[in-house]
């Protein structure tokens, strides 16, 4: 929630700022499309020129036609004022590839990088803390409901406490911010696992 | 029975923001588990305990006066943050899907985050016949063998278009599979089952939102054939559950909760189509189940935001929200009714196609070995779609370029195939006042590649709605319904030229008149397929018109959505959001459904005659371990209190997730709670006897005002209590006396049965 309105906050000071600062005069102009008209051909016609400006008088040069004719030669011609933010479009392209590489680096990491440290980690015993396994759900118990199985909520993972300590040290966990990180990647792994058989494996939902 | 989930749930989340940002929220005591349906009733009554309470503070001083006014303004809070949001995301997935869709054929050589519109706006070399063409422009066989034309240039430029797609789409795919496999489909089903009061955990999450959005880029811009609307709502929905957790007033409260998601797929529509209004009443119509007054005003606002942001981002270049935003003020004639009468027909054909075609293929993937291969599904897919979409013109461009070229009238600065009518050399006409024309060598060959793509398009997005990619099918419907449109508007205009003089024609046409527009038939189709498939009624008629940006066109619009509406009821009575909804068996009341049986309560009741009876909790003779026992020996989510079994007087009842803390903590805290201790439910035990263990009081917990209704309730009244009270359960008397009870999922299989579906087939409680 917190990144979602920092990154939200953030694109849009970007846009302000970028916005606000002198238009590059790239990113504006008027377009004139004037069709075939006797022996003329059709033709496009731009021009960097401001709003109130654009009109074929001031925008197709040379004109074409003689002066008696401009008028009837302008009334086919249509005129757009049209305006863009290049600094808009290379910004959000480049945020979005690297959300992508980003996602796709994580990706390889989960599937390739984290079972080989998993493994050398299988050989620690995992410790049950008490004073954690009373605040959270036994597994199987009153609360397993309707349903009849454990949502994703509360088992205590056994490879989140991946330290040897002695129980004395239970008490004195050490909620570093790395545990604590780790602890919830967990949590977020089995959710999404739980998800993935639910959609994927049981086609419970989402057909 | 406040007490257990607030103090709970404070000690649970105690530390670090950083936590509360990575984990998902874990549900507390107390609060609702995945896949349950909520108790409206709980959650109003709750809300109101928590206004009294600031209401009566605020009395006290100047701090908590504040506090009051801030919980107040708190809700339009949400609302701005959520129109930010989505507009900002909206118009990032735009660009990007821009961008993305020209990579597959070329590359801009000033900027390679360009795409081809873009790359040639500043270009002085684009004559009028060949607007696309400029030097930054290269497509891929161009820069890879330095040959702009010819076959094998061609052959070059179908590999590699097939191979991006390809590239896309199992990105995507992976994606979804790794991350969030909740991001595939629409969304809008589920969001549907969640606002009529459904938990789905997850559903909602950062994860999701995050793998939506990039997913959503890669499956429009792998050229398949779904849209990005439907989705979009799901992307507003997850903005509106990501901001809830800013106050405790809505991620406290489920059904406060369910107003904002409401008004955030008002915001989800609003971005999607340019339409503030037609978001609204979308919401109001096809998603929300509750929609209060006060929901109405923050919808609109919320929606007005998003609007607003995606306009500043301006995606488009043109300050226009959408791609195919047409404006054009030419009038139509009473005789017109009758194609448009036509079209509204072919739509609600095509509408029941598709929903039939489409459920049947979904209920396969659901069944059989098909499901099991979801990512070679999704690339088979892709390879079809590409294979097929590339040689013709109208298919290899994206759809939304397509129909915003069939909603474009012609006039004499357009230099497309389409548009490729005979013109008098000696004209003088002004560019919006064309005359009828002949057509053509180019409209003609345009007619039969856009009948082509007609037919693919009908058969390709019956398999891809559904698929495990973000997948939505506003956009897809509107194109077959412009197509078709756009088809019979040409035929009526050439009759109108050719055969001025028939009796059809001649009271309201005359020659050298600018009769016919097929761009206006072309939009009447896409509305009419719309309304066909998803059989909304005001709100598509208003999103259409906002589209348009005029008035004039309601009547041929109206005309259209109400014939393929009736047309497409007439064949089956779903739209297919509520057919999906069946397939996966979502327990979702449908307040558009009618009830129209004879059937009584006691027929539906549980228990039935075979079954064993009610488990039900006496007011003051049951011990902790019967009643420990009872919870563990059944499952079911409450049990009724009588005064005692022979009397079977009903005094309220208990829920499953009130009772279990409170035994436990009970048994942790209070001294002199054992298990022979007796759990009494009255306000006032009887005096203890002797050396009795302390007695158990959970009168807090019990729900005194249970609905009840009589066995000889007619069904009828019961469903529209269930519907009209968003009820879970409802106990049935006889007498005065407990009978049994009812559950949303018993009415909801009831119903199933009587309508000869499966009953089974209500897979949630």
């Amino acid at each position: 929630m917190a990144v979602g309105t920092v990154f939200m906050v953030l694109y849009l000071l970007v846009e302000l700022a970028v916005s606000d600062s002198s238009k590059s005069s790239e990113d504006v102009r008027c377009k004139c499309i004037c069709p075939p008209y006797r022996n003329l051909t059709g033709h496009i016609y731009n021009k960097n020129v401001s709003q109130k400006d654009c009109n074929c008088l001031h925008v197709v040069e040379p004109m074409p036609v003689p002066g008696r004719d401009v008028e009837a030669y302008c009334l086919l011609c249509e005129c757009k004022y049209e305006e863009r933010s290049t600094t808009t479009i290379k910004v959000t392209i480049i945020i979005y590839l690297t959300v992508v590489g980003a996602l796709l680096v994580y990706m390889a990491f989960l599937m390739i990088v984290d079972p080989l440290i998993r493994k050398q980690d299988s050989y620690i015993q995992p410790l049950h803390n008490e004073e954690d396994t009373e605040r959270l759900f036994c597994p199987g118990s009153l609360l397993a409901g309707g349903v009849g199985r454990m949502g994703p909520v509360g088992v205590q993972s056994p490879a989140s406490d991946t330290r040897p300590f002695a129980p004395s040290h239970a008490q004195a966990r050490a909620n570093t911010v790395l545990e604590r990180v780790e602890g919830a990647q967990q949590r977020w792994k089995r959710q999404v696992q739980e998800q993935r058989k639910t959609v994927f494996d049981r086609h419970k939902m989402l057909s | 029975s406040a007490g257990y989930d607030m103090a709970t749930g404070s000690e649970m989340n105690g530390s670090g923001n950083l936590m509360d940002f990575l984990e998902e929220s874990v549900p507390e005591v107390g609060m609702y588990e995945d896949f349950y349906t909520i108790d409206w009733l709980r959650e109003k009554s709750r809300d109101t305990d928590r206004h009294r309470k600031i209401t009566s503070r605020s009395k006290e001083s100047l701090w908590e006066r504040i506090k009051g006014l801030l919980d107040a303004w708190s809700g339009w809070v949400v609302m701005l943050l959520i129109g930010l949001l989505a507009g900002t995301l909206a118009g990032v997935i735009d660009l990007a899907v821009d961008w993305m869709t020209d990579l597959k054929e070329g590359v801009c050589l000033a900027g390679f985050w360009f795409s081809h519109e873009q790359c040639c706006w500043t270009s002085n070399e684009t004559t009028f016949e060949d607007r696309d063409k400029c030097p930054q422009w290269k497509t891929w066989s161009e820069l890879l063998v330095g040959q702009p034309e010819g076959a094998s240039a061609y052959i070059l430029n179908y590999l590699i278009y097939v191979l991006w797609a390809l590239t896309f789409s199992f990105l995507g795919v992976s994606l979804v599979k790794m991350f969030a496999p909740y991001a595939c489909g629409s969304g809008i089903p589920e969001i549907k089952t969640i606002l009529s009061g459904f938990i789905i955990r997850g559903y909602l999450g950062k994860w999701t939102l995050l793998i939506k959005t990039v997913t959503l880029v890669l499956a429009v811009s792998s050229g398949l054939s779904l849209g990005k609307e439907g989705p979009l709502v799901h992307v507003a929905c997850c903005c509106g559950n990501l901001f809830c957790c800013l106050f405790s007033k809505y991620s406290k409260n489920e059904g406060k909760r369910r107003e904002v998601l409401s008004a955030a797929a008002a915001a989800g529509v609003s971005v999607a189509f340019g339409a503030p209004i037609g978001g609204v009443l979308f919401s109001l119509e096809e998603v929300s189940y509750y929609f209060p007054l006060k929901t109405l005003w923050r919808s609109f606002f919320a929606a007005l935001v998003a609007a607003f942001t995606l306009r500043s981002i301006n995606p488009f270049g043109n300050s226009r929200l959408v791609l195919f935003y047409v404006e054009y003020h030419t009038p139509w004639y009473m005789a017109e009714l009758v194609p448009f009468i036509l079209l509204g027909v072919f739509g609600g054909l095509w509408g029941t196609l598709f929903i039939r075609g489409n459920i049947a293929w979904c209920r396969k993937r659901k069944n059989t070995k098909l499901g099991r291969y979801p990512v070679l599904e999704v690339i088979a897919v892709t390879a079809i779609t590409a294979i097929f979409a590339f040689p013709n013109q109208y298919t290899r461009q994206s759809t939304s370029e397509l129909i915003s070229e069939l909603f474009n009238d012609c006039g004499a600065l357009e230099s497309s195939q389409l548009c490729d009518y005979i013109n008098d050399p000696n004209m003088t006409r002004p560019v919006d006042d064309i005359p009828d024309r002949a057509a053509g060598p180019g409209v003609y060959a345009a007619i039969w590649q856009l009948a082509l793509a007609l037919i693919f398009k009908i058969v390709i997005t019956i398999f891809t709605f559904g698929m495990k990619m973000p997948s939505g099918l506003f956009i897809p419907s509107m194109a077959v319904g412009a197509i078709a449109g756009r088809m019979v508007g040409i035929g009526v205009e050439q009759m109108a030229y050719h055969h001025h003089d028939w009796f059809i024609f001649r009271s309201w046409c005359r020659p050298g008149a600018d009769c016919v527009t097929p761009g206006l038939y072309a939009m009447v189709g896409a509305a009419a397929c719309l309304g066909g498939v998803t059989r909304m009624t005001v709100s598509l008629v208003v999103i259409m018109f906002e589209l348009t940006g005029g008035l004039e066109y309601i009547v041929p619009l109206m005309a259209a959505a109400v014939t393929s509406k009736w047309v497409a009821d007439a064949f089956g009575k779903v739209g297919i959001y509520e057919a999906h909804i069946h397939l996966n068996g979502y327990p979702f009341l449908d307040s558009k459904d009618e009830f129209r049986h004879r059937t009584l309560a006691t027929d539906v009741m549980r228990p039935r005659r075979t079954e064993p009876p009610l488990s039900v909790l006496t007011q003051g003779s049951m011990t902790v371990e019967d009643v420990e026992a009872l919870i563990k020996d059944t499952d079911y989510n409450g049990f009724p209190v009588v005064v005692t079994k022979e009397s079977e007087r009903l005094i309220g009842f208990v829920q499953r997730r009130d009772l279990i803390p409170a035994i436990r903590n009970a048994r942790k805290v209070q001294d002199g709670v054992v298990s022979n201790s007796i759990v009494y439910f009255t306000e006032d035990p009887p005096p203890l006897l002797g050396n009795s263990p302390c007695p158990l009081k959970l009168w807090r917990i019990l729900n005194l005002s249970p609905f009840t209704v009589t066995d000889h309730t007619p069904m009828e009244t019961v469903v529209d209590i269930f519907r009209k009270l968003g009820l879970r359960q409802c106990l049935v008397t006889r007498s005065g006396r407990l009978l049994g009870i009812l559950t949303k999922k018993d009415v909801l299989r009831h119903m199933a049965q009587m309508a000869n579906q499966d009953p089974e087939s209500i897979m949630f409680n």
